[in-house]
């Protein structure tokens, strides 16, 4: 009785499935690319010089249009951080905790020679200044406003990349697989200037076909298929050789950099993913044991219980 | 209010002099030697298992209130400040926002056992409407939190379920805005749900002594469902029988707890939700947590108007009441068996229920189109007539196996002439 209630159940849920299945049609992106991450995994930790690549990346690339403004440059300098600092190198005083972020020289250097300035103020004249970045300040962003960022982007706004690995599904996949997926539109479809064409961006093409691959009804005509992904505002913004590697082994390929900046941008979305990892090892060995412990004291509780 | 008789003997001078003015040892002693039945099985942990969530979603949720600002313009920024910035605020944070999918994990596990056993049944009927309305009461708090990190999903889910209100007919538009406090969710709204998170927790830890009070009053049910009919062979003290048996069930709860909020903090969640709420972009798909999923099935599978009752007001109806008939089952069934293991055609009904919530759940979170809806009326049509139908017919035309004749009985001999359903652990 039971099995068969089981199978019936089963065999319902499979023609939910089926009859559903079929009937997702129109915008598809293409199936992700599967980038093997330093940081997945329950063991898994930051890569820390393909994060300090990254930073790299995301400064002389991506911080022309987007912001990472939950961030502060203190935070590069911090436990789990890619610049942090367990003891100073040589040539500093002694006075110097080099394990503070807002001592150590590195993040000191990176913020005070940041391409944007920090606006600050008003001073004593009342007046807004800019001044070179400390390590306790926001990392500033390319635009003071959402009107400006606009303006200089054909009326789209850059999101800011603070969280964007995991506000996106599959996030570091995702975003690897955009940054190098750019290509070349298929013939079918026509893309407005301003605009570029990728595979992975969740978008719906069926609306960018070719008039003379459309119906009358304004579905695709018969035959036609409607190509993988969107259109958006972002230009490719990475090419080989265009970033210079200090790390002479390093690949100075689109494949490399977007693995970079991927790895950053998810240290920048969750900072204490080190700290909470090694603090769940810990909490399931004690966990384990914990339970260990009371399943013996159960079984020799109840085993003089009054049956 | 155990209605045992009390074992405790104040031993010191002051246990004495307490006694007699504040009987709260006595309490605290009657409460832990309660006698128990000696056959529940692990189904039974579920009860202490949600006591312990609500104390961690009560002390988690305390500490993330310190650091949390209820501003539509700070609340995005002031959880990041949290997850970043605050003392272990990523763990405060990452267990309280899975404390709540472990709450209703523990919650529905805990309601089918009720549903399983017929622990609804006189003379518990207060007990399971005690439990509905802390379920109702944990349904609202849990809505209201998810409103509170004020990202892309907490905006546009707080909007769509705010907006069902306006389809009650006449009120509607007006409980509405006072839900809003204004016309549309914006500050007050965060505002206002941010008390009432605080506030509730409190009223449900209020109702869950009532709910314990009332099992108390009556006794424990037990897989059996038969009577306790000698204290003394039928039953053993709570403690320390139950306390480590609970106490090890906690546990393992806790390691799949621990498992999601150390490595798998997101999976629950939604990614949109890490995108600030912006009143100007509509998600791709607005869906609910997973644990309102099978009732957000529910609500979209009225898609035709009903007389004058039109499709909007009718998946409103739908939803409510797929909860509120909860409160009338203990009238429903009128089996006079509580266990399902004696009612092997219940039984054949109570899993095709399971498997219609879990297709009712994952219906939830597809589209309201095509094939999905359809299938989602029929799951809904099951869900009503399992208890309106189902239940009511089958206590008069089921015929029960035999049952044992005491508790003792079904534990001296616990192989059942036919082979137990293996969703019932053998005790």
């Amino acid at each position: 009785m039971m099995r068969s209630t089981r199978l019936i159940g089963l065999s319902l849920l499979a023609a939910v499935a089926a009859a559903t299945g079929a009937h997702a049609a129109g915008g598809k992106a293409k199936e992700l690319k599967h980038n093997h991450w330093h940081f997945s995994g329950p063991f898994g930790t930051f890569d820390k010089d393909a994060v300090q690549r990254g930073f790299q990346v995301y400064e002389a690339v991506c911080a022309n249009c987007h912001g990472v403004e939950l961030l502060s440059f203190r935070n590069l300098g911090q436990k789990g951080g890619p610049f942090y600092l367990d003891k100073c190198p040589a040539g500093i005083p002694d006075s110097v905790d080099c394990s503070n972020p807002n001592e150590n020289p590195v993040v000191k250097a990176i913020a005070a020679n940041y391409k944007f300035q920090v606006t600050d103020g008003p001073d004593e004249f009342g007046e807004m200044f800019q001044r070179p970045a400390l390590p306790s300040d926001r990392i500033p962003g390319p635009y003071p406003n959402e009107q400006i960022a606009r303006l200089a982007n054909n009326n789209a706004l850059p999101p800011d990349l603070s969280l964007i690995t995991k506000a996106r599904h599959h996030g570091p996949d995702y975003l690897y697989s955009l940054l190098t997926g750019y290509e070349e539109p298929p013939s079918t479809v026509e893309v407005a200037p301003g605009q570029y064409y990728n595979p992975y961006y969740p978008g719906d093409m069926s609306q960018n076909l070719k008039p003379e691959y459309v119906a009358e009804d304004g579905s695709p005509a018969e035959g036609v298929e409607v190509p993988y992904g969107g259109v958006f505002a972002m230009a490719p913004p990475l090419f080989d050789g265009a970033i210079d590697y200090i790390d002479e082994d390093t690949p100075e390929t689109v494949e490399q950099y977007a693995a970079d900046v991927t790895e950053f941008l998810m240290w920048a979305a969750e900072p204490k993913m080190e700290a909470r990892k090694s603090l769940g090892v810990v909490s399931m060995i004690y966990l384990f044991i914990l339970a260990g412990l009371l399943y013996w004291s159960y079984r020799k509780i109840w085993s003089d219980a009054p049956h | 209010m155990s209605g045992h008789p009390s074992t405790y003997n104040p031993s010191s001078g002051l246990e004495k002099w307490l006694d007699k003015r504040l009987p709260i040892v006595r309490f605290g002693a009657d409460f832990m030697d309660f006698p128990t039945p000696k056959n529940l099985n692990y189904w039974w942990t579920f009860g202490a298992i949600l006591v312990v969530c609500l104390v961690i979603q009560i002390i988690t949720g305390v500490v993330l209130a310190m650091h949390y600002t209820p501003h539509v313009d700070y609340a995005f920024a002031s959880v990041e400040h949290i997850m970043r910035d605050v003392n272990y605020g990523w763990l405060m944070r990452y267990i309280h926002q899975n404390g709540a999918s472990m709450f209703f994990i523990a919650v529905y596990i805990h309601m089918l056992r009720g549903l399983y056993y017929g622990s609804y049944k006189a003379p518990r009927e207060m007990s399971w409407i005690l439990g509905v309305i802390i379920f109702l009461l944990m349904m609202a708090t849990a809505f209201m939190g998810y409103v509170l990190p004020w990202g892309q999903m907490s905006y546009w889910g707080a909007t769509v379920i705010t907006n069902l209100f306006s389809a009650i007919p006449l009120v509607g538009e007006s409980i509405r805005t006072l839900l809003w406090g204004g016309f549309s969710v914006d500050n007050p709204t965060l505002n206002r749900f941010f008390s009432l998170h605080y506030l509730l927790p409190f009223a449900i830890f209020g109702v869950v002594v009532l709910h314990i009070w009332a099992f108390h009053t009556s006794g424990n049910n037990n897989p059996t469902g038969v009577d306790v009919k000698d204290v003394k062979k039928d039953t053993i003290p709570f403690h320390p029988y139950y306390t480590v048996k609970d106490g090890f069930a906690i546990v393992l709860f806790l390691i799949m707890f621990a498992a999601f909020v150390f490595f798998q903090p997101n999976a629950l969640g939604h990614a949109d939700n890490y995108i600030e709420a912006n009143p100007l972009v509509t998600p791709a798909s607005i869906v609910p947590e997973w644990y309102f999923l099978p009732f957000y099935a529910i609500l979209r599978a009225v898609t035709f108007d009903i007389g004058p009752i039109s499709a909007k007001l009718g998946g409103v109806i739908a939803m409510f009441g797929s909860i509120l008939v909860l409160f009338i089952l203990p009238w429903l069934d009128t089996s006079k068996v509580r266990s399902m293991r004696y009612r092997p055609v219940a039984r054949m009904w109570f899993f095709l229920f399971i498997i219609a919530c879990i297709a009712l759940g994952y219906l939830g979170a597809k589209p309201a189109e095509g094939a999905y809806v359809m299938w989602a009326q029929i799951f809904t049509a099951y869900y009503f007539a399992f208890f309106l139908l189902i239940l009511p017919l089958l206590g008069i035309m089921e015929t029960p196996k035999p049952m044992p004749r005491s508790i003792a009985e079904a534990v001296l001999k616990p192989k059942s002439p036919e082979p137990a359903p293996a969703a019932v652990p053998a005790e």
